[in-house]
């Protein structure tokens, strides 16, 4: 049995069903985040002292992570405009570009924990560091899944494109909302952990 | 007006796509221009009260700019805005607990 909905518009919602699932589930993912930012201000506003991000976690690799992730926001969505104007080949170029820069934070993130674990400083250290593993762990899980969904788009994924290109744009653009959100949630990490 | 043979995309909406690509290469523009904001301000060594509100504006642009041109809500259909107005309001309440848990807050009544 086909899918419903996946090209053209459902009436009653006025949009794909992968339109509305995958803000559903972004919604969840706000509520997810949301609860250790709350746990984060609240063990924050609990201590007697807080030590400030940059005495302890490293600055300008966390900025140039930024950067990265926020440069693999913008390949991501112009692979989506390339299908849109029917350019395949294109899409490929940038949706590889995005996975290769998903893979470069994820590198850099691994440098970041060795060296803390290197300098004995562990998620046990203390109420900062418990904290800071937690929420960066979750949000690279996030870029791991991000990854592999786009990868699949750009491998086996992308037989669609031949088939049924409107719907393959449409994968795509969802994979797309995942991955800013994403972005977007480091967005908030990188000042309150490191900056503040 | 010409169909494009694969995607049914008319030549209309290709000339609104390059439009579209403008305003990712402006808002990418914005965000590097915000970070280095972001990074110049926590060098200011100001106090917590202020760091932390100016650090939390900056970043709500920024993710404005994110949500508003990537994830194309500016121009969404008003159900999705409906559940992100839905969830913001829950997720308000989340942020708001730790608030109330304090000693003589709304909850929390110390002797």
């Amino acid at each position: 049995m086909d899918i419903p909905y996946t090209v053209e518009l459902r009436p009653d919602t006025g949009l794909t069903n992968g339109k509305i699932g995958i803000w559903l589930f972004l919604a969840s993912e706000v509520m997810l985040f949301g609860a250790l930012f709350a746990s984060y201000i609240l063990i924050r506003t609990g201590a007697p002292t807080w030590p400030r991000g940059d005495s302890i976690l490293n600055v300008p690799l966390a900025t140039f992570n930024t950067i990265v992730l926020i440069t693999s926001s913008v390949t991501m969505v112009m692979a989506w405009a390339s299908l849109m104007r029917n350019r395949f080949g294109t899409f490929r170029l940038y949706m590889g570009t995005t996975i290769l820069l998903g893979f470069v934070f994820l590198v850099v993130k691994y440098f970041e924990y060795s060296h803390k674990f290197h300098d004995g400083l562990f998620p046990r250290s203390s109420n900062f560091l418990a904290i800071y593993f937690t929420l960066t762990g979750l949000h690279m899980l996030h870029v791991a899944g991000g990854m592999a969904v786009n990868a699949y788009f750009l491998g086996p994924g992308s037989k669609l494109w031949h088939t049924n290109p409107r719907w393959f744009t449409n994968r795509v653009e969802h994979s797309g909302l995942f991955w800013h959100f994403v972005d977007l949630v480091w967005i908030f990490l990188f000042p309150t952990l490191y900056l503040l | 007006m010409t169909t494009d043979h694969a995607a049914g995309i008319t030549a209309d909406h290709a000339a609104d796509i390059d439009k579209h690509v403008k305003v990712y290469i402006t808002v990418f523009a914005a965000l590097m221009v915000l970070t280095i904001v972001t990074v110049a301000i926590s060098r200011l060594h100001l106090s917590t009260p202020i760091a932390v509100s100016v650090a939390l504006l900056v970043a709500i642009v920024k993710g404005s700019l994110v949500a508003c041109y990537f994830m194309h809500l500016i121009s969404e259909r008003r159900l999705i805005l409906a559940v992100l107005v839905l969830t913001a309001v829950f997720f308000a309440a989340l942020l708001a607990l730790p608030a109330l848990t304090h000693q003589n807050g709304f909850w929390i009544h110390h002797a």
